[in-house]
């Protein structure tokens, strides 16, 4: 392991770089600090957020300041990492790969080298990770796929991306926040909602959840769509 | 709206394309993707409150242009931030200073003659429902909407309208000038001459600008990195100087994303980004680096900003008989209500 970067983010805030490119690994550890930093409850600390390989601490410059909080930092980066870093939830999310919710899994499967079905069970056999949440409220990055899914963004936007959206690029998935464009190319649909301004918890995700997705026919997804007492038909269940 | 019914009215009359209800904004989401947001001018927020006595609470933000308002009851006023024109049944009615506002009276507020961002706040606050503990409309977010000619909002009431007036004395901040940059993450990614070319650089602000950011325009080439501009997305915090991929400078405001993939130059002092977002399209902006020693000097939270501003705040001075007697009279007895937060 590389040693991680300690800079500034702001005058109330330090980052925590554990890689400057994306790796599994990189992701697992800021995600692990992320916890450790908030468990140890440090005085002064306003908020702890992950992206994807860093970590940023905030805090209240009137009760504490950089010196002390770099110094916290660098004690929880020498302690030996806890065992008890797995998944704290896992979402079972359903998904239709149907021509008319999926209309780029074919050119997705071509560039990944395997077949539309190949493409299909490969994403829903895998447990994928909330490496992070952003670009719009409560929007996870969902991975890694194996290496064989670098594929790039698409050079042309698409031009409204919709609403549940289950995109792919460079090893990820992106379950698609708003009707927004994207070079993300569109894969299956879900009727389920990351962010819902309304609700008692607005956001579905907390970065680290895991995510499995499961595979609906078209007129399963349209059910989905239209009932008011289900997220999606997704399931959540906390593992510890 | 629960408990709404009892309240005082705003009405809206008419109105400017960009006013939205803003506070402080609602911080603490950035791992959930939800940016703070709050007031473009966090500091025109915490003038109204220390001139109106209060805790900070929301008002209206009025991106270049106000609008037509009355309330139902008589309240106590204020406007911070860009300087409006702005009269009450056709007298003036002052920037930086309390003023009572009658029942029924048509307050009227026009153009931003200096800055972008002007502010309206009331004794009561604006009383809508909270979203995640904050009032703020956060439109890339989908909390709030832009105000429309025709709307109500509750407002609380005011206990205390028999105060005498109290104005507040502030530096300029629509005029650009210098800006201080501090060193961020990305910082050291950006060559030594790109970094000095930048710093030497007189910058206009673009017309293109909002509540998520401003556009900075400039002769000459952009500032890109070396070699890949595939940098990993990261945190961003406001006040950042992203650089897009033609290498054009954009100064992240409160409603900016929370993640990033563009290279970031620097990250504008709190201290310094009320120039940014008060400034008008065609001002002129200087960046200077500063040392993150120095940088860490100004760092200062709202409530110790706020308590400055309180001491800053003066009663009006109505007749040169009453000075002498005014002075030793309003400063021994202090001029905050007492409920600072």
């Amino acid at each position: 392991m590389t040693e991680p970067e300690i800079c500034p983010l702001g005058v109330d805030g330090v980052l925590v770089r554990f890689a400057r490119v994306l790796t599994d690994e990189a992701n697992s550890q800021a995600l692990s600090f992320r916890t450790q930093i908030m468990h140890a409850g440090l005085p002064g600390v306003t908020e702890v957020a992950s992206s994807l390989t860093s970590v940023r601490v905030g805090f209240d410059p009137q009760r504490t300041n950089r010196a002390e909080i770099t110094q916290h930092i660098v004690d929880l980066l020498e302690r030996p990492e806890k065992q008890d870093s797995g998944p704290r939830r896992l979402w079972r999310i359903p998904v239709a790969f149907g021509p008319n919710h999926a209309p780029q899994l074919v050119q997705a499967a071509e560039l990944a080298g395997v077949t539309q079905e190949e493409a299909v069970k490969e994403i829903t056999s895998q447990r994928v990770r909330v490496i992070a949440l952003g670009f719009a409220p409560g929007q996870p990055y969902l991975g890694m796929l194996p290496p064989h899914w670098d594929i790039p963004r698409q050079s042309e936007l698409t031009p409204q991306m919709p609403n549940g959206a289950l995109v792919v690029a460079v090893r990820q998935l992106i379950i698609f926040a708003a009707d927004a464009p994207t070079g993300w190319r569109h894969i299956g649909q879900t009727a389920f909602r990351v962010y819902q301004p309304d609700a008692p918890e607005p956001f579905a995700f907390n970065p680290g959840d895991t995510v499995e997705f499961c595979a609906v026919t078209d007129s399963e997804l349209t059910a989905l769509q239209n009932r008011t007492d289900t997220n999606g038909g997704a399931t959540c269940k906390v593992l510890r | 709206m629960q408990g709404t019914a009892l309240m005082p009215t705003l009405t809206i009359h008419s109105i400017g394309p960009g006013v939205t209800v803003q506070d402080l904004g609602r911080p603490g989401w950035t791992a959930q993707g939800l940016s703070t947001g709050g007031a473009a001018d966090r500091l025109a927020i915490l003038e109204a409150a220390a001139l109106l006595g209060t805790p900070p609470q929301a008002g209206l933000e009025m991106m270049g242009f106000g609008g037509v308002f009355s309330t139902g009851t008589d309240t106590r006023i204020v406007l911070t931030g860009a300087h409006m024109q702005a009269t009450i049944d056709d007298s003036p009615a002052p920037h930086n200073t309390t003023i009572l506002l009658r029942a029924g009276q048509r307050l009227n507020i026009g153009g931003a003659k200096h800055g972008t961002f002007g502010y309206l706040s009331f004794a009561g606050g604006i009383q809508t429902d909270p979203v995640l503990e904050s009032r703020s409309t956060h439109l890339t977010a989908g909390i709030g909407a832009v105000l429309q000619a025709g709307n109500t909002l509750p407002i609380g009431a005011d206990s205390d309208t028999t105060s005498a007036p109290m104005r507040l004395t502030t530096d300029d901040r629509t005029t650009g000038g210098m800006i201080r940059v501090m060193p961020g993450p990305q910082t050291a990614f950006f060559s030594d001459t790109t970094k000095t070319t930048f710093a030497q650089t007189t910058f206009v602000r673009s017309p293109r600008g909002n509540r998520q950011g401003v556009r900075l325009d400039h002769h000459g080439a952009g500032f890109s990195l070396d070699g890949a501009l595939n940098i990993t997305s990261d945190l961003i915090v406001p006040g950042d100087i992203q650089m897009t991929g033609e290498g054009v400078p954009y100064v992240l405001l409160s409603e900016c994303q929370t993640i990033g993939g563009y290279p970031r130059i620097g990250t504008v002092l709190p201290a310094d980004l009320p120039k940014i977002a008060q400034a008008a399209p065609g001002t002129k902006l200087r960046f200077a680096f500063i040392s993150l020693a120095d940088a860490d000097t100004t760092a200062v939270s709202d409530t110790t900003l706020l308590a400055n501003l309180r001491k800053d705040c003066q009663p009006m001075i109505r007749d040169p008989h009453d000075i002498v007697d005014l002075l030793s009279y309003q400063l021994i007895s202090g001029v905050t209500a007492g409920n600072d937060p």
